[in-house]
């Protein structure tokens, strides 16, 4: 496993060696030009690109006038752009279909066409993907079961009972092997990072694999839009890791349940996580039961084994087998009537939330009579055992066999079509139509989408039978989404901000635990968002104080090579003749992070402190100065013009 | 919607300092002088509803033991580790809040029953919002109730800390206008590196950003690191022997002990804590509710003591979105309720009281038949304490359109 991964990362740094160089020369060429270009139509370009960065925010758009630009018809098919120029539009595109462009990634879309790009991310399956799945091989837990991941990497309590010893005495045991094996790795010489991960106790290593591959396929798909659809679909049908046995679901869940629907049908999707055992266990809908049901079934138990007791009786063999400790449970329960368990009943949590969170929205007109008609459809829906035999199963003996009636329409078909149907309704509604178009145009768009634009999505989410990819279509094809008010309109999350910077620099991840650490530090821990609701999608959330300062951090953190398992080669990406001139860094820097589109004042303020000693540095063995290209890449990937999309 | 006005004030008030090119030095002088207001307040959400029922028991309702047989905290017996302690005769606290009862008895804690909001949602999101914006019913509201109170006593010269929040994100509670600031980590609160250069520029950078939003985000924080620099946060020592819990929660009071010592200016504090949606194994004297109690009594008593005679001039609050069914669940948990309890305390606070108008359980005394019924606005305990307290002379902008009559209050605080 290790040589593979040292074999793999060296041709990894092989191809985006070849891959930089070309970029190098191709850069060069266009330098010339580009120089005398840019201080040519510097002040008129800034006239119209500045006033339009600040667009987005809150100055007025007018500073622009109503600049109308006329795209070529190779280039943006009939995609409705009249208010962004071409550079415009394709970062547009970059940073909402996909996470931030990487090196080469705005030449490529100018090259093919923006039109084609879109119609490629809207068809992906099209696309090659064949690096990143090599890259992700390693993460073996992304393809096993719940179960075979419970098997592996058994909870404490469990691996316990099968060696004999107290979970104490495990957790001690685990401890001694893991610090044996982290002095020998590090004897080795293998690098922290590795070795945290490989020194991880059991279950952790689950999570840990399912948040690297998170991060890398967002950094390496091919399949931007596919990865984008996937995280949002995550948010909105939201389980925490951190809760009990979804430690062990989350992957399947992910794996299983969200990204093969990803951009397929609503109702599929939300189907899929009602049945999911991740779901059931997160919102509680595992424990529901109707309260009747449930009673009647205990009396049938007891009347069984009453039955089956006589039967021994009857034919006057011994009495039943006898449990060790005659007449108690190992545990010290009695075994006189069942251990004093309270009567299973209506558990509302996850019949409340599938139609607040997941469906029609808080608004959409239910009431407390039907959350819990809508928990009474969906009684019955459980997992067998969440820790042994983690699958979904309907036990009907448990369901409310009554009539119910949520929002008016009544089901009464008994078994788990009352579910099935019920979720039908909710999924096929007008209110779900318009929450998720809402939802989706809020990520895409704005904070504020205009209501034309969501009313025109959720047409299509009723025409389409909720298609995803249909609605995103109408979205796309929509003039709201390339105005001058949606541009840099969005402010990143911790997540995006991550990802994106990876993807500018042209970061090589290996096995990077710390950047999924810094993404939490930043306020988004993948995966373990407490509440139901996900996490938020806009910029009142994320913009204060104290995460600012964290995503300063981490851009220098990352820039600077100080990213432990993230290897950054900036004088390949920025070309060698840029070592000694911090100038051209500098213009590089914004060029590929942010397409040359920043502030006057970002720009001014950036070029002022090229002058300063720290930038360029003579080393002890090397009289010749060089740039420190990874403060600059730093101050660039912390400017305010990267915190937006 | 909601940063607008926020983005407006504050970049006409930033504009003003930034234009004139006033040295940083100067600005951070100004900025460093502590508030005149010696009075801080602490206020605690707890997310996800806490079962106050659980917590502030009435263990001399009848209809509460009917109405929850297996997670109802047993009747006081002398002294028992496993029943409710009593405080009145009628309520008792729950048995995990033992560090409590000595602070209850010294009339430094009083204690809010059956207090909510009147809106009948049952969604934690709007629940949350509509307690944090002090505006039940009324999902428009863009910023909080602590920063409109901040907003009414402006204070000219204050400090970046004027209002911080422990965690990761600015709560609704404190957005608006006023300045405020979050910080995830008292410890991280630094920019890494060389500061004279990164520190320098991104400050400068964002100083001078045409992005208004950041460019007063960047403001606070670098006003922030600069206060903070004075301080060595890594080496606090709480003072009496005070033993913070380890939790985030535990972590977040000792940094507001430590910055409220620091007199760097902060008036009010807020923090908030995670896991009170018991849907499942609530439980009773033992389970997940009383992990988590342990924790808050734990951490409060922890503080108090930590405070030392500085407690005088600072008040604790906690509030929850709403309370929890009055009758358990099928899964040995409770659902989404309605009425709740409230914490408040201090040197100010006449404590040794549980100030209640008791609603009563039985069936047709519950909120729609199923839950405790709010009998005292939350918005009348929050308003008492801004007034007193922080001195908010006009309540009518931080609650519109409640009944703000002082002679509603329920004089938890002494005049």
């Amino acid at each position: 496993m290790r040589i593979a991964q040292i074999l793999h990362s060296s041709r990894q740094r092989t191809l985006a060696h070849h891959r930089r160089r070309a970029n190098i020369i191709l850069r060069n060429r266009l330098e010339a030009f580009g120089i005398a270009l840019l201080s040519a139509t510097l002040a008129l370009s800034l006239a119209v690109i500045v006033p339009g960065v600040q667009a987005g925010k809150s100055e007025s758009p007018s500073a622009t006038g109503n600049s109308e630009y006329n795209l070529s018809k190779s280039f943006k098919g009939k995609l409705p752009i009249t208010q962004l120029t071409e550079d415009e539009a394709i970062m547009h595109a970059l940073d909402r279909l996909a996470y931030g462009p990487r090196p080469g990634d705005v030449d490529r879309i100018r090259r093919i066409g923006l039109e084609k790009w879109i119609d490629q991310q809207l068809n992906y399956n099209s696309i090659d993907d064949s690096a990143l799945d090599d890259k992700l091989a390693e993460f073996k837990t992304l393809k096993m079961s719940s179960e075979q991941l419970l098997d592996k990497y058994p909870p404490p309590n469990q691996t316990a009972k099968r060696q004999g010893l107290t979970p104490e005495e495990v957790r001690q045991q685990n401890q001694q092997d893991m610090q044996a094996k982290r002095q020998e790795m590090r004897q080795q010489g293998i690098d922290p990072s590795m070795i945290q991960f490989e020194t991880m106790p059991g279950p952790q290593r689950i999570q840990a694999e399912l948040d690297l591959a998170t991060i890398d396929r967002a950094i390496y798909s091919n399949r931007q839009l596919y990865e984008v659809m996937s995280n949002f679909w995550f948010n909105h049908f939201n389980v925490n890791v951190t809760k009990g046995a979804d430690r062990w679901l989350l992957t399947d869940y992910v794996e299983r349940t969200i990204r093969p629907n990803a951009m397929g049908k609503f109702e599929n999707l939300l189907d899929a996580t009602a049945k999911s055992p991740a779901m059931l266990f997160y919102l509680d809908n595992w424990l529901s039961a109707d309260p009747i049901a449930f009673q009647h079934m205990q009396q049938e138990l007891a009347l069984r084994r009453q039955r089956f007791q006589g039967l021994f009786m009857g034919m006057e063999t011994p009495a039943p087998r006898q449990f060790p400790q005659a007449g108690r449970f190992p545990n010290g329960q009695s075994l006189q009537g069942p251990p004093k368990k309270q009567d299973r009943g209506l558990n509302e949590n996850y019949g409340r939330e599938v139609m607040e969170l997941h469906t029609v929205g808080v608004n959409g007109g239910y009431t407390q009579a039907d959350v819990i008609q809508m928990a009474d459809c969906l009684t019955g829906w459980t997992i067998r055992a969440p820790r042994k035999d983690p699958q979904f199963f309907f036990d009907d003996r448990i369901h409310d066999r009554s009539p119910k009636v949520v929002m008016g329409k009544t089901f009464n078909y008994g078994g788990m079509k009352d579910g099935l149907e019920a979720l039908h309704m909710l999924a096929t509604s007008d209110a779900t139509a318009h929450h998720i178009s809402s939802q989706l145009a809020q990520h895409f768009v704005s904070d504020n989408p205009p209501q034309s634009l969501v009313n025109r999505m959720a047409q299509t989410f009723l025409s389409s039978d909720g298609d995803t990819r249909a609605v995103l279509k109408t979205m796309i094809y929509s003039p709201e989404f390339w105005s001058r008010d949606a541009y840099r309109a969005k402010v990143k999350t911790p997540f995006e901000v991550a990802v994106s910077a990876a993807r500018a620099l042209d970061a090589q991840t290996t096995i990077s635990p710390q950047l999924v650490q810094w993404v939490g530090r930043m306020g988004e821990p993948l995966y373990q968002c407490e509440p139901p609701t996900g996490y938020a999608d806009t910029a009142d959330v994320w913009v204060n104080a104290g995460a600012l300062l964290n995503r300063l951090n981490f851009a220098l953190t990352l820039a600077t090579n100080h990213m432990p398992g993230v290897n950054t080669d900036l004088s390949g990406l920025f070309g060698q003749d840029a070592d000694s001139d911090p100038s051209l860094v500098l213009s590089r820097a914004l060029g590929d992070f942010l397409g040359g589109q920043v502030s006057v004042q970002t720009r001014e303020t950036l070029e002022k402190h090229l002058s300063d000693p720290q930038i360029l540095q003579a080393r002890l063995d090397d009289p010749v100065k060089h740039v420190n290209e990874g403060l600059i890449a730093g101050l660039v990937l912390g400017a305010p013009e990267f915190q937006r999309r | 919607m909601r940063m607008s006005r926020r983005i407006f004030l504050k970049g006409g008030g930033v504009a003003m300092i930034g234009m004139t090119a006033m040295p940083s030095f100067l600005q951070r002088a100004i900025a460093d002088t502590p508030a005149p207001n010696k009075k801080k307040l602490v206020v605690l959400f707890q997310r996800g509803a806490m079962d106050g029922l659980n917590v502030v028991v009435p263990f001399a309702e009848p209809n509460y033991y009917r109405l929850r047989p297996t997670i109802a905290i047993p009747q006081p017996k002398n002294g028992g580790a496993d029943a409710a302690i009593d405080l009145d005769g009628f309520f008792g606290l729950h048995p995990s809040l033992q560090p409590l009862e000595p602070l209850f008895h010294s009339g430094q804690l009083a204690i809010v029953q059956a207090v909510g909001s009147p809106d009948p949602s049952r969604s934690h999101f709007d629940a949350q919002d509509f307690m944090e914006s002090g505006t039940p019913g009324k999902s428009s509201t863009n910023d909080g109730w602590l920063n409109r109170s901040l907003q009414e006593t402006p204070s000219p010269k204050s400090s970046a800390f004027r209002a911080v929040a422990f965690g990761p994100y600015l709560p609704l509670t404190l957005r608006g206008s006023a300045s405020a600031i979050a910080i995830p980590d008292l410890k991280q609160f630094r920019i890494f590196g060389n500061p004279q250069v990164t520190e320098g520029d991104f400050e400068s950078m964002y100083a001078s950003s045409v992005d208004q939003a950041l460019h007063g985000v960047g403001q606070e924080t670098f006003e922030a690191i600069d206060s903070l620099k004075k301080l060595d946060p890594g080496n606090y020592q709480p003072a009496n022997g005070a033993q913070y819990p380890k939790s985030r929660y535990g972590k977040s009071l000792q940094e507001i002990a430590e910055l409220i010592k620091a007199d760097i200016g902060m008036e009010v504090a807020f923090l908030d804590s995670g896991g009170w949606d018991n849907h499942v194994n609530e439980g009773g004297v033992e389970g997940q509710l009383s992990n988590l109690l342990r924790d808050l009594g734990q951490g409060l008593a922890a503080f108090h003591q930590d405070m030392g005679d500085q407690m005088d001039d600072v008040v604790f609050v906690s509030m929850s979105e709403f309370g929890r069914t009055a009758h358990e669940n099928g899964n040995r948990g409770t659902d989404h309720g309605h009425a709740n309890s409230m914490f408040v305390m201090g040197g100010q606070v006449k404590g040794g009281h549980v100030y209640t108008k008791w609603p009563g359980m039985s069936d047709e005394q519950l909120y729609q038949n199923r839950d405790l019924a709010v009998t005292t606005d939350f918005r009348s305990v929050l308003g008492e304490i801004i007034s007193k307290h922080l001195g908010t002379g006009d309540l009518s902008p931080v609650f519109p359109g409640f009944d703000n009559d002082p002679r509603k209050f329920l004089n938890i605080l002494k005049s």
